[in-house]
């Protein structure tokens, strides 16, 4: 497909996290031109773009930053920090930006720090991305001898220039959660904060504090380099510019493809992904990391990529990590596999969220190996309904939309579970110790 | 705390990072992550050095420890397997892979370690490598596409104490013309 590329031009350049390569393919003239302007600019020129941010909520990211208090400078220091906490199952984009083109991430946060006025960056990676920490460490470190930050101990750069201090996750899905990650960031339990107030107005260590996903910075290179206007050239009504698509499951060619947003869904799993692997047919796709509705294959016809279009079909763009299944799939497996994940993830602050995840688990393992009862389908969605809504975080909603739209749409595999035991679906089950555990289970109830 | 004292080296590099940070208590993460690379795993004295070093009581930094699934509060197997188990490694074959650790290579989910103290193997969530599933990552290196074949290999040279196969490389999906 021909388009300008944002994010991946640098993909399959050799040598590509080396500053020089990268400077000498247009990178940091974007930042140079940043730091020409007034901050208040940079952020009317980034709210010009159309940017949203990708991590999942699609907020518009010139207007977040814009609510940084201008009063608080320089009272307090704000904070800047990059969400590379990358994990919403299905999601597999941040990981390439930052171990192949470092220095695009590294210039972007340099953007976003100078307009929103921040003298500190903290890129909080994931704790699995420990060699790709590394990578970007020695990326900045060449940053930092160019003289385009300070030091991470805050030398260097006369006092005018932002330092980038990197920080290691050790495990935990909610820290990809704004302000679990912020709590993470000051060295306590991934808990998220009740809000008001948004982290803009008291975030980290009680300043206003920006946090951004690292697709989100990747974008402002270009945006600064090129002008707004021609990053929403791309792209299609509120939802502009490209975006990384991640697809999983079995298609013929499964991976990362930059496209820009109001794509066709056919399109990006035909002709990019070659289709269903072995002949067999679509039955269902989860369009943007696992939180989000599934659609039904007949659902996927006609879909485009994008914010709006995927909110009228029912679901959401999300991060963009797009799950398919096949027809052999048993969507009561699958569901189950997620409950597992959000079960496990749960923080445990709010009683909805750490009670309703392991019921519906429990419930749903119980359904899967034939175990189950009819009235377990009414239970399960009347514990979504008490899920939704009635948390600090979206952690519980994020369980409570696959539990509805697996339910409502494929109801009859779900009933085949409840009364006949099961249906003629595969159950990959991991199964296999959790389809044990569940069966000593229910064989000991 | 007789028994257990970091190396004059990793002390300083924790005290460096600590004082990267607006709060010492928000060097926690970088400090934990020292001692684990030190020592292999966290213990209850490691974790009274971290307190008094980020000036924090040794209750809440095992709080802080034991929220995290990487930290590991007693000594694990000298290379730790994480197999990820959550939907697109699922649906491509991830409970084939964890049968096959078990079953042929007597490397279980269920034990803290392997007898020989070789492996400890953790089912995880979400590694973030969905496009080439099945998932897993040995120690710091990350494997996608994985099939019996390339278990065999990654554990044959974890016995025999060799250096681990290299992993695959680039983009999945990335084709020359820009996927």
């Amino acid at each position: 497909m021909d388009f300008e590329r944002v994010l991946t031009a640098n993909f399959g350049v050799e040598n590509s996290r080396a500053l020089s390569v990268y400077a000498g393919r247009g990178g940091y003239e974007g930042l140079a031109k940043a730091r020409a302007m007034d901050p208040d600019a940079v952020t009317e020129e980034v709210k010009k773009s159309g940017l949203r941010g990708r991590g999942g909520a699609g907020f518009p990211t010139g207007m977040k930053w814009s609510f940084v208090p201008k009063a608080a400078i320089p009272a307090k220091p704000v904070y800047l920090c990059v969400n590379a906490d990358e994990s919403e199952p299905g999601t597999f984009k941040d990981r390439y930006l930052l171990d192949l083109d470092p220095h695009l991430v590294i210039e972007g946060t340099l953007i976003a720090a100078h307009a929103i006025r921040a003298m500190t960056a903290f890129v909080y990676f994931r704790g699995e991305f420990k060699n790709v920490k590394g990578v970007f460490d020695a990326a900045v470190r060449e940053a930092e001898e160019k003289g385009l930050a300070a030091r991470a101990d805050g030398t260097g750069g006369d006092g005018a220039l932002p330092r980038i201090v990197t920080i290691r996750g050790a495990g935990a899905y909610i820290c990809g959660e704004e302000t679990g990650l912020i709590e993470s960031l000051e060295g306590k339990r991934g808990f998220p904060r009740i809000k008001p107030p948004f982290p803009a107005v008291v975030g980290a260590f009680g300043s206003p504090t920006i946090v951004n996903n690292v697709e989100t910075i990747a974008a402002l290179p270009f945006i600064l380099r090129n002008g707004a206007a021609r990053y929403a050239a791309l792209g299609t009504g509120k939802s502009l510019g490209t975006k990384l698509f991640c697809v999983s499951g079995p298609v013929e060619n499964p991976g990362l493809f930059e496209r820009p947003l109001g794509y066709p869904l056919r399109s990006l799993l035909e002709s990019d992904c070659g289709g269903v692997r072995g002949g067999r047919k679509l039955k269902a796709v989860v369009p943007g990391g696992s939180s989000v509705p599934v659609l039904t294959a007949a659902e996927v016809e006609g879909v485009l990529l994008d914010y709006e279009s995927l909110a009228a079909a029912g679901s959401m763009l999300g991060s963009a990590g797009i799950i398919v299944m096949d027809d052999s799939t048993c969507m009561v497996a699958a569901l189950t596999n997620l409950a597992r994940f959000y079960s496990h993830e749960s923080c445990g602050q709010c009683s909805p969220c750490r009670e309703g995840t392991g019921w519906a688990h429990r419930i749903l393992k119980r359904l899967v190996v034939g175990k189950g009862e009819e009235k377990d389908l009414e239970i399960l969605c009347s514990i979504s309904r008490n899920m939704r809504g009635k948390t600090i975080c979206v952690l519980a909603d994020a369980l409570a939309m696959p539990i509805d739209s697996y339910v409502a749409k494929f109801r009859s595999e779900f009933e085949a579970h409840a009364r006949d035991g099961g249906c003629a679906g595969v159950h990959p089950g991991r199964s296999i110790s959790d389809l044990a555990g569940a069966q000593a289970e229910a064989a000991a109830s | 705390m007789a028994g257990f004292s970091l190396s004059d080296a990793a002390l300083r590099r924790m005290r460096e990072a600590i004082s990267r940070f607006p709060t010492p208590r928000a060097g926690i993460l970088h400090a934990l992550w020292i001692v684990q690379e030190e020592a292999g795993h966290v213990s209850r004295e490691a974790m009274e050095i971290v307190a008094s070093e980020v000036g924090i009581s040794p209750a809440h930094v095992l709080e802080v420890v034991t929220f995290y699934t990487m930290f590991h509060t007693e000594p694990p197997g000298k290379h730790v397997f994480q197999v990820c188990r959550t939907l697109s490694c699922e649906l491509m074959g991830a409970g084939r892979i964890l049968d096959h650790l078990r079953d042929r290579h007597g490397i279980d989910a269920g034990k803290k370690r392997s007898a020989d103290g070789l492996f400890t193997l953790q089912e995880v969530e979400c590694l973030a490598a969905c496009g080439r599933a099945p998932a897993m990552q040995v120690d710091d290196v990350f494997y996608e596409s994985v099939t019996e074949a390339s278990v065999d290999g990654i554990v044959a040279a974890c016995r025999e104490g060799k250096s681990l196969p290299k992993p695959e490389e680039g983009v999945p999906g990335w084709t020359s013309n820009g996927s």
